[in-house]
């Protein structure tokens, strides 16, 4: 789960994390009240939206010489007339896609006199195990683009669990990150408590980029990416309440609230499979037979007739969906409660596009039975490949 | 000979009395007799689990009783996931020698916590989020469907289940059969990687050929790859096909599995392919050619 800018800036704050003081507006009404109540006189003008790339981002509404989704603004009239001009819009970055996302939150922060800007996030290192940090001297810009072109410029350091952010570590980060002075101690008081904050909330992500050394020598959290493990949002109601529907897809909105594992793409072929690698092994071999999938959906291990009929129905409501490919290799899945599930849904919103089921694993033989008993135009495959070749063709003789 | 488990392994459930636990264990002790030796609960200790068939087994109160009264070398986990990874340090502390992990949905941060317990340890941990351990004819430890098993000459190692089980079916249907079968699962942080699996493959003598199954997000199939070549260097090598799931997966999006994410530029098919193939790997462009492409690289 994502969050936006200033909410992760309030979350460090609480943990005491030096951020600038701002404030978040939903309409430009509030602008000027908002500019009022920070120091000035310089002030930062952020969309927020879930997607990178905003400073360079283009909004579609306004013309190709217009600012981008970060502004300057050197008086509180400035402020308010970059308010006006990006909210309600379209802002596309390199992130968003060409469709773009609408703008429907601002930050307005009070600026900072910037001397240097560094790069600084914390991840879980799958390679040992481990939450690390990542840092380099060259923040500001697009930290793939550093680690493609100057991957010596980044520095990974991974915390002992057991042990926490150690002196040793404290000391590599400061001198991988060229820090000194007063830089220096935020950066010892900082990097602990940004680790506090990644393993009590069970962060996924952590980004900090730039990271600033300001002109008076002084650290400061300049801009903030948060995302959340989704498995362990269980125990982070807090959390849970900042999420912003908006943000996401409504078919998968809808498929969250079922606890179903899906994605939406482009293509026509709706896809219900068990299992995420086979979910993903279901697209790619429609794609190798010349088709696109429309979503990825993985059903899940446990899943009851309910739920089948629930991932049925948010299929079928995707109007781009020109047949429906259903994959089952049942392990804990078993067949006949997929194939009652799948009946159940035909039966209540009706079946307009060719289907194909491809049935294996655990109670088989009951499951076919379900399905032939049933009645339904089901096109029956023997295997992934009988079940792909079927469904492609069954899309072009439609 | 196999991988892990055969027909002496002796097995304890974490989460026996859940509809889960319960349904596996059944299938499992129908499993030409898998030796399933009991239950833990902490509050059902000396109560006897009863299956839909009369199955019985002791339930103990801890996985330490558990291991002392039945002589278990192994546990299996069915445990929710709010409390998995506290059920897999309970059988590390007890020293159980092959914990299977198969919850779905753990925190990665007490994964992390688990994991640096486990290194500190000798037991060894497959999963989490995983389909388990398959020795045919001998062993059933998990969730993989057993009719699809036959007892030959491939070793299949995969981060995903239902690949796992397109591999086996297939290397059934081309008449090869399994010396075992291991899902290490779909979690970003996990006990066993594919190196440790591959490891033991290597040296048993009843693994003649290797399929390896991998998917998007992070680098151990580039690791393996890496690892295969130079073991091969030194004489060690067997014939392999492989396959990586999601090379239509968009960028940033997490694809079901919590490891399944294409991030930063990394983590794509293309790298994964690419490194296999420089390890002698065919790997399969399609799903449903795993059994097939290992057929054509055994003929040469």
């Amino acid at each position: 789960m994502n969050i936006h800018e200033y909410q992760a800036k309030a979350l460090l704050k609480e943990y005491g994390a030096p951020v600038a003081e701002g404030v978040a507006i939903f309409s430009a009404d509030e602008a000027e009240a908002a500019a009022k109540s920070l120091p000035g006189p310089l002030y930062v003008v952020k969309s927020q939206i879930h997607a990178g790339g905003r400073g360079k981002g283009k909004f579609t509404e306004l013309g190709p010489d217009a600012k981008g989704g970060v502004r300057l603004a050197f008086s509180i009239d400035e402020a308010k007339a970059h308010a006006k001009d990006m909210l309600g819009n379209t802002l596309v970055t390199k992130q968003t896609g060409d469709a773009g996302k609408q703008v429907n939150r601002l930050y307005i922060e009070d600026g900072a006199d910037i001397a240097r800007e560094l790069y600084l996030s914390i991840l879980v290192d799958r390679s040992v195990g481990q939450v690390a940090f990542v840092v380099s001297t060259e923040g500001g810009m697009d930290i793939e683009a550093v680690a493609h072109d100057t991957p010596e410029k980044i520095i990974t350091v991974a915390i002992d669990p057991m042990k926490g952010v150690s002196s040793a570590d404290l000391a590599k980060l400061t001198s991988a990150l060229e820090l000194t002075g007063d830089a220096a101690k935020d950066g010892e008081t900082l990097f602990p408590i940004l680790y506090k904050a990644f393993v009590e909330k069970d962060m996924a992500l952590l980004e900090v980029n730039p990271l600033i050394v300001m002109k008076d020598g002084r650290l400061r959290v300049l801009d903030a990416k948060v995302s959340f493990d989704n498995n362990a949002l269980f125990r982070h109601p807090e959390i849970v309440e900042l999420r912003d529907l908006s943000e996401e897809d409504a078919k998968e909105i809808e498929a969250s609230k079922h606890d179903l594992a899906y994605v939406a793409l482009d293509g026509n072929i709706g896809c219900m499979v068990n299992g995420a690698g086979l979910a993903m092994a279901t697209m790619d071999i429609i794609k190798l037979y010349g088709e696109e999938p429309a979503n990825f959906l993985d059903v899940g291990g446990g899943a009851s007739k309910e739920k089948v009929t629930a991932a049925f129905k948010i299929i079928t409501a995707d109007p781009a969906v020109k047949g429906i490919l259903v994959n089952i290799f049942g392990g804990i899945m078993k067949c006949d409660v997929i194939a009652e599930g799948v009946v159940a849904a035909v039966k209540e919103v009706g079946l307009k596009v060719p289907l194909v089921v491809r049935l294996e694993g655990t109670n088989v033989a009951l499951g076919k039975k379900i399905i032939n008993e049933s009645g339904l135009d089901v096109i029956a495959a023997d295997d992934l490949d009988d079940a792909a070749q079927k469904i492609v063709k069954a899309i072009k003789g439609s | 000979m196999s991988i892990l488990i055969d027909k002496n392994t002796r097995i304890l459930v974490q989460g026996l009395t859940g509809k889960t636990g319960t349904f596996h264990t059944e299938q499992a002790l129908a499993y030409h007799g898998t030796k399933m030796v009991g239950g833990i609960h902490p509050k059902k200790g000396g109560e006897t689990w009863q299956g839909s068939g009369g199955e019985k087994l002791p339930i103990f109160a801890s996985v330490a009783e558990g291991k002392a009264e039945t002589g278990a070398n192994a546990s299996v986990i069915y445990v929710p996931p709010a409390g998995a990874a506290e059920a897999i340090i309970e059988a590390i502390e007890a020293g159980i020698e092959l914990i299977v992990c198969i919850t779905e949905g753990i925190p990665v941060a007490d994964m992390i916590r688990a994991k640096a317990i486990l290194d500190a340890s000798t037991s060894r941990l497959i999963g989490p989020n995983c389909p388990g351990v398959m020795t045919p004819d001998e062993c059933k430890i998990g969730i993989m469907p057993g009719n699809i098993f036959k007892k030959g000459s491939v070793g299949i190692l995969s981060r995903s289940g239902t690949l796992t089980y397109e591999a086996v079916f297939q290397t059934t249907n081309e008449g090869l059969g399994q010396s075992s079968a291991v899902g290490i699962g779909g979690d970003p942080v996990k006990g066993t990687e594919f190196i440790d699996i591959l490891d033991l493959y290597l040296d048993d003598p009843e693994t003649e050929s290797i399929i390896m199954i991998g998917e998007i997000g992070g680098s151990a199939e580039e690791d393996a790859a890496e690892w295969l070549m130079e073991q091969a260097k030194k004489g060690r090598s067997k014939p392999m096909a492989g396959f990586i799931a999601g090379r239509t997966a968009p960028e940033g999006r997490t694809m079901g599995h919590a490891g399944a994410v294409i991030s930063g530029g990394k983590g794509g098919a293309e790298d994964k392919i690419k490194a296999m193939e420089a390890a002698g790997i065919r790997v399969s462009p399609s799903p449903a050619r795993l059994g097939k492409t290992l057929v054509e690289v055994l003929k040469g």
